[in-house]
This record gives structure tokens, sequence and C-alpha cells, in this order.
């Protein structure tokens, strides 16, 4: 590009006009920094230069899940309970960092021999591996057959994206049935990675169980070929999973529509306490040798939250096809963020492949779900004592860390403003953060809720 | 005369069932054939009776993968260096593939300043929460004073929004998602050649982009002219990404002069400069002489993106750990274009990964250690330097032809661009099995004083006796 020049001199237009960016730039357009003689002082100048070319953004508002989180920090009442994000509590409301974790990393920084080297960008190999056996169980004939295609994300959220962004590239349909309700993040996740979201009904509230046929319906609607979001287990927000029967039932609509399954499955033996109980709804899927995808994440089974370790598996018609996936789910991940986090991954890693440190941690899960679950009795048993009006046997029916309360949005306010109970909207209380000593706080907020608001 | 679509048809077909379990069959008539399967333990079925001229063996369509017209993969072209050299069994392999730095004896480097931090962070016992979406506060603060210095106005005045991000390529896909979203249709200028996976990262995320010119084959240094030049001739508003010090591939890098000019067409342009910085304190083993170009351009007042990684820097590779900087005209700005990340990161992965967060945030944050990470990262810039005057020495030693090797000293940072082309580079790997990329650059990282001979061997007959 010649910068052709008609001007006095060689260069003088150039200059003006670069002088003119810098006064534009040093703020004189933005009024009074500038001094009447058309000198600028520096000192005024410095910082805040007029145009930004940002100007036209907007703030966007705080995460509705991880943003009660951030309103509960500035609270300063002494009786503020957090039941906002999933992340579990002991009974004297700490967070918890599992044993096994704990002896595993010690082993891991101990270790001499340790590099810190990039990973595959599938991850680490040994960790895939467990994965999959871990949620297909070790006999599962799509490993045998090397149908699995594993590879190592970011905790769930990864290997939805992950998923999603694969299925926008390689898949015919590219729309996902989503449940309603669901976790707030699923259908961002779906969409800014490539698919369309439609819903199916799942939550009845006049039950407070499955709408089964509803979601029946809405499948058999749905396109042939579409792809289904399923919970695998303790349904997020709900707590309210399909029995074994009606798996069975929507496993066969969804191979006779030829859906494609995406199961997110995030609570694996948090939910019963069991982790082959916790993987039943994908093992029958898997059983009958169709395909389906599967996001794994260790953020709550392994207390490893914050490490964001997880796995994404596509299980496969053939091996062959197995192969190209994998190769292709390489491309998706190398533009993203190249390979995954090591640490989190070899502690999972570690445990799952020691005898002991595995069969330790299937203790601590056991007792972390049992937690829960008296949680669950003792606030049915306190709001039945307050006589608080209403069914709310949904509580311990529903399974895993939440409770679907059937709270509205402003008894939801009203249990923050007036007691300091932190929860998402949608009425969906944590009950990992409850403890003994605080349920009857909960237990009067409902209370009063329920009878002061409508 | 009913026609069949073949099995490895890339469109998935509305799939029969057979329901196995309750042996009850549904026959389905299959584009007017019928289908005669086999019973057994296996839903398999075999041989398909087609009424047409040829007779196919082809399995039903419900056997048929929906992922049956995905296409194998290429090798990714960098990490694929690496996976080719493990399986390469010859005893005199060496592996100039990836920037991963290595120590005298070929060995990974772990700093003695990490292994630190983790033992004090094991002692802590801190606990393993969620990080919120923008990540560990002390690493940002960290990481942002490190870029611009601890003093720097922009800090001061809260005009820095920094959000944690996956090393280097997550936190420029944070970038390129948020310039996606909020520049739609605006440009990204990358620099020919640069790493291979800017233009992925940029694809991925919707951003379209061109290149300006940077190497100069003929002097084997910086076409300047070329580069703003092509700078000028984008349009304005476009984004130019810039290595901050140390260019991957070729180790060519701006002096301040020529930095200060880049500037004052940016500036004119009202574009904006987004630097990426993998190497701060590997190029020259200063950490605040590497940023002395972010720090130019920042100290003018101008808006940029800074991508960081602490991946070579701290060696700390696989932790996947670094941030993406946006430098605002304003605190109010800063604080909405904060958000706008965290909107972006948080259907990405939702938060970032805590452990090599708190690495950095413990080195910096004890001065003891982070006097120890200077000296390391001399070190380590130090063998680097040396190895390229012994690898300088032994090529001369052996061209007698009088070609200008002196480039090798020239260039900055962990890698040469050696000017040697694909098919030299090829014979570098297939006849004296030295890996490196195509495009001819060789990772100094991987080199040893006592491997120098040996690979100017390898130059200087892939250069001379391959065209």
């Amino acid at each position: 590009m010649n910068s052709s020049s008609s001007n006095c001199f060689p260069g003088q237009e150039e200059a003006e006009r670069r002088l003119e960016s810098l006064a534009r730039h040093l703020g004189t357009m933005a009024g009074d920094r500038g001094n009447r003689d058309g000198s600028v002082d520096f000192e005024a100048t410095a910082g805040g230069f007029g145009n930004s070319a940002f100007e036209k953004l907007q703030q966007a508002p705080e995460d509705p899940i991880l943003g009660v989180t951030v309103a509960y920090n500035k609270d300063p009442s002494p009786v503020k309970l957090n039941l906002g994000v999933g992340a579990y509590r002991t009974e004297e409301g700490r967070p918890l960092v599992l044993s096994v974790v704990r002896q595993a990393e010690e082993a891991l920084i101990q270790d001499r021999s340790r590099y810190k080297e990039y990973l595959p960008i599938t991850g680490l190999a040994e960790f895939n591996k467990l994965s999959a056996k871990l949620i297909l169980g070790s006999d599962s004939p799509a490993i045998q057959e090397s149908r699995v295609a594993t590879v190592q994300c970011l905790s769930g959220t990864g290997s939805l994206r992950v998923g999603a962004e694969f299925l926008s590239k390689h898949y015919s349909q590219r729309i996902i049935y989503i449940p309603v309700p669901t976790w707030g993040n699923h259908p961002k996740i779906f969409n800014l990675g490539g698919l369309s979201v439609q819903t199916y009904r799942y939550y009845d509230p006049s039950t407070r169980g499955l709408d089964y046929q509803g979601m029946l319906e809405d499948l058999s609607a749905a396109p042939s070929g579409a792809i289904v979001l399923l919970h695998a287990c303790a349904h997020n927000p709900t707590g309210v999973d399909p029995t074994q029967e009606q798996w069975q039932g929507i496993r066969q609509l969804v191979r006779q529509k030829g859906l494609l399954p995406f199961f997110d499955s995030a609570y694996q033996g948090f939910a019963s306490g069991n982790l082959d109980a916790d993987a039943y709804s994908v093992r029958l899927f898997v059983a009958d040798g169709g395909e389906c995808l599967i996001a794994q994440s260790y953020a709550k089974n392994m207390g490893l939250y914050g490490e964001r370790v997880g796995a994404l598996s596509i299980i496969c018609r053939t091996e062959n096809v197995a192969k190209r996936v994998e190769s292709q789910l390489k491309l998706v991940i190398r533009p993203m963020y190249s390979s995954p986090p090591i640490h989190g991954a070899t502690i999972v890693a570690t445990i799952l492949g020691d005898r002991n440190l595995n069969y330790n941690w299937t203790l601590e899960l056991k007792s972390m779900a049992d937690r829960i679950i008296s949680m669950r009795h003792q606030l049915y048993d306190a709001l039945k004592a307050r006589g608080t009006p209403g069914d709310w046997t949904h509580i311990i029916k529903q399974i895993g860390m939440f409770t679907f309360t059937g709270l509205n949005k402003d008894q939801v306010s009203f249990m923050t403003s007036e007691y300091h109970v932190y929860m998402t909207s949608d009425g969906r209380i944590s009950m990992a953060g409850l403890s003994s000593r605080t349920v009857p706080h909960l237990a009067d907020g409902i209370h009063a809720a329920v009878t002061r608001i409508s | 005369m009913a026609t069949f679509t073949a099995a490895a048809s890339a469109k998935p077909m509305a799939m029969p069932v057979i329901e196995n379990s309750q042996m009850n069959m549904s026959l389905k008539k299959f584009d007017g054939m019928r289908v005669t399967p086999s019973f057994g333990k296996k839903k398999e079925f075999s041989g398909l009776k087609l009424k047409s001229s040829h007779s196919v063996k082809m399995t039903l369509a419900t056997d048929v993968s929906r992922f049956e017209g995905v296409a194998m993969a290429p090798p990714d072209p960098i990490l694929g260096v690496s996976e080719a050299f493990k399986a390469d069994t010859n005893a005199l392999k060496l592996n100039l593939g990836v920037g991963a730095y290595r120590t005298e004896d070929l060995q990974p480097y772990v700093l003695n300043v990490v292994k630190k931090a983790e033992n004090l962070m094991l002692q802590k016992g801190e606990n393993k929460e969620y990080l919120p979406i923008e990540g560990l506060a002390a690493f940002n603060k960290a990481t942002a004073e490190l870029l611009l210095g601890a003093d720097n106005v922009a800090i001061k005045q809260g005009r820095v929004a920094t959000v944690q991000g996956l090393s280097g390529t997550g936190s420029l896909r944070l970038a390129a998602a948020f310039i996606q979203r909020y520049f739609p249709g605006e440009k990204v200028l990358i620099s020919s050649p640069t790493w291979g996976n800017h233009k992925n990262i940029f694809n991925d995320a919707g951003v379209p982009w061109s290149e300006y010119r940077y190497y100069d084959p003929k002097t084997v240094g910086l076409d300047f002219e070329g580069m703003i030049a092509d700078i000028k001739a984008a349009p304005d508003g476009s984004f130019i990404l810039l290595h901050g010090c140390a260019h991957n591939p070729t180790g060519i890098d701006p002096t301040l002069e020529q930095w200060a000019k880049i500037a004052d067409v940016i500036q004119e342009k009202k574009q904006t400069a987004f630097f990426d910085v993998a190497y701060q304190g590997f190029a020259s083993g200063s950490l605040d002489e590497d940023a002395a170009s972010v720090r130019l351009f920042v100290d003018r007042g101008m808006e940029i993106f800074v991508a960081q990684s602490y991946s070579k820097n701290l060696g700390l590779y696989s932790e996947r750990i670094g941030a993406i900087n946006a430098v605002c005209a304003s605190p109010d700005t800063a604080n909405r274009v904060k958000s706008q990340l965290k909107r972006l990161a948080r259907p990405m992965y939702s938060n970032p990964p805590v452990h090599g967060a708190r690495i950095v945030a413990n080195v910096v944050g004890d001065p003891v250690m982070f006097n120890e990470w200077n000296a390391e990262m001399e070190l380590m810039a130090g063998r680097i330097k040396g190895v390229r005057q012994r690898l300088y020495d032994n090529i001369s030693a052996k061209d007698k032809s009088g070609k200008d090797w002196s480039f090798i000293l020239k260039q900055i940072g962990m890698f040469s661009f050696t000017g040697l082309n694909k098919a030299q580079s090829d014979n570098m790997t297939n006849k004296w099995h030295v890996y490196m990329t195509k495009d001819g650059r060789i990772s100094l990282a991987g080199l040893s004083l006592a491997k120098c001979e040996y690979l100017a061997d390898a130059i200087v007959d892939s250069y001379y006796n391959v065209s």
C-alpha cells in the first residue's frame, strides 16, 4: 500500500495523522483533559484514555449458580448458610479433601521420577483406561472390543463441551434435547459448542417426580438421530431419577428412534453410595451394542472440584470408528487448551489403580453419600415437627446432592433476605452444604417462606 | 429396483431396532428389501439379499456407526513429532520437535522452586474447592504484576482485567471467543510464519484471520517493511497478534525501535495489539527485558490483550497455567471485559485448575523463591545460548562454502528457524533421525552440547545434498 502524499513535504500527512491520533488517545476528545492553549498535561492523560475499543461492552451478570457463592461471601450475617453450589461439606461445615486423595497426592509429589511434561492431547492414558472401566464396568464388552474412545477433559463441563464440539463438526444432527429442568450451564455449553437446544419434559411439579409419559412423548417427537442428554443418576437439580424399569423403556425408545444418547455422569457413587448401582443407566445402554457419549466428572465423587478432572468417552460400533473418532477429538482439544492438566488425573489414576486406595475410596464415598441421606431425613423430620404445610416426602425420595424444594422465586428471595439462606433461584438446595447444626435454621426458613410468601 | 444406500454413507439412517433381550424380533422392511437376520448371542447380521444386479455382502443399517463418515485426522504437526520420535528405535535419534526444555543430559526438568512450592502446598494442606471462574486471585495479581511490573500505572489504576486460563492456548482461545462475540467479523492478523496452533484456535473460535509478512528468508531476519505495510493495509479495528518475545518459530524479534514503530501504526489504525507471551524470562533470562515490548504499548496507554503461559519459564507444561489479560482504557471497562471473559469460560470448562495456579502464586509471592526462580531461568536460558554457540561453531567449521549461519546466534529463545525446507527437514528425520517440525524449526531446548556436532552434520548434509 503506498501512502501517496500530495502535501508540502514527504511524511507530513503521516506525521499529522499520527499526532492527531496521539492527541485523541491523550484524551482531548474526552473534553476537558486538554488545556485551553491546546497543550495537553501528561498527568491528566495517564490512564483513562478517551475512546475504548470495549466501550459498548455490557457488564455480564454473575453466573446464576457460582454467583450464589459470590453473594454469600458478601453477607456478614453469622447465621448465613450456603446451599448454592454442589460442593460437599462435612458435618462441621468444612470442605473435605478425601484421605485417599491426600495419600495419592503426597506420593505423587514426593516421587522424584515425576515430570511435568505435556500430556498427550488425549490426556493421561492410564487415567482414561481406568475411567472407562469405572463407568462401564471392567468386564464391559465395549472395552474388550476396543470400541471406546476416551479423552481426559476438564471435569464434566469440559467433557460436555468437547463432546458438543465434536458432534457439531462430525455428526449429522445438530440438535440436542435436554430435560426440563437441567443444570443451568448445560444449554450454554451446547450452544457455544455449536449445537441447538430443544427440551423434553422431565420434572412434574405436581407429583414432584418424573413426568415419564411426557418424557417419552417428547423424545418420540424428536427427529431421528437427534442427540439426547441424559443425567446418568442424581438428576441435577431435581434429584428425580427414572426407575430401572423406566430406564429400560427410555432405552427402547431411544434406540427405536435412532436417537444418540449423551450421558452426563457427575455423581457416580455419590448418589446411592454404590458405584455400580449409579452406573446402571449407562451400562444398560452400552449393553445393547449401541453408541453413546458419556461425560464423567470426578469433582464430587473424588472431591477434586478445583483440579478439573473428567473424561469424555464415545462408545462406537467398531474399533476402527473409535480410532478415527479419537483422532478427531484431538483436533477439537488442541485449539481449545492443547492438552489437559496432569495433577488431578494422576491422583485419580493412582487411586483407581491401587486396590487399597480404591477400596478406601469407596468407603469414603459411601460415608459422604450416607451423610447426605441423613441430612435429607433430618430436614424432613424437622419440617414435619414444625407442621410445615405441604408434602415434603420428596426430600427423602430425591437422590443425590440436591433437593428441589419446590420453593418459588419469591420464597427463595425471602429465604435469602430474611434467613440468609443462599440457594439457586429455582429452589434447589445442596444437601451437601447442610449439617445437623444448621438443619433447624433451614427448616425455620422454609416454614416461614411457605407460610408467609406464596 | 430398490436402491441400497452404502453402509459407509456418512449420513446416519433411521435405524430399525431389534430387541435382543426379549427375543422379540421386529423385522422392518428396509428400502423394500426383506432382512433376514441370524439369531445368536451377538446381534450381527450377515448378508443381505439384494434384488439387484450386484450381490453385495453388507451389514444391516443398525450395525452402521453414526460416525462411520468420520475421517482419520492427521497427527498434530508439532505434538505428532514427539509421537513419531517415541516410535523410532534408532540410538542416535534426537527430538527437536516440541519446545520442552531438556537438561544437558536431555532429561525433562522440574524446577527446584516448583518442587519447593509443591511441598509447601502439601504441608499447608489446602482444600480443592472450585476456584472462581476467573481463577485464583493471588495468581491473577501475581501474573499481571510479572507481566507489567508491580508498579505499573495501568495496574494501579485498575485498568487490567486478568483471567486465569489454560496456559497459552486456553488464554488465546478465551480472547478469540471474546473477539468473535463482541467484534464479530473483525479480523486477527497473524505473522507469517507463526506457531502452528494459532490458526486452529482462531478457526475453531470462528474468528477470521489473515497474515502479515514477518520472516524474510533472504536475510533470515525480520521483513520489517513488509510487516508495517501489511498492518497498515489491514482494516482499522483489526486485532494484531504479536509475539511478545522469542518469536515462535523463527526466534526473530523486532528491536525496541521497531516495536515503537509497530505501536505507532497500530495506534494510528485504531487496531488492538494482541500479545502472545509464552517465553517471558526464557528468551533473554530476564523477566523485565522480555516484557519490554508489552510494557511499551501499555505505557502509551494503548488497550491490548496479552496471553501468558508458564509452561516454559516455570516448566509447568502439563499443569496448564496461564492467563489472559486485557489492558483497558478505564477500570470500569476492565470490569466489564472481565465479566464477559468469565461468561465465555463458564461454558468451556467452568473454572480453571487450581494446582498450577497455586504453584505460581507461591513462587512469585515468596521473595526467596522468586529469586531462585530467576536464577533457574537464567540457567535455562543460558544453556540454550550455549548450545546455540556450539551449534554455530560446529556448522561453521563443517560448512566451507562461506554461508552465513550467524542467524543461529541472533535468533532468540527456544527455537531456531534453520531455513531448511520440507524435503530437507524430512531428510533430517529419515536419514539422521532428527525430529523437527516441517517448517524447518528446531527446538534448541532439546539439544545438548554433546549432540551439536551430530546435528551440525545432519544440517549441513540436508541443506546441501537435498533440495
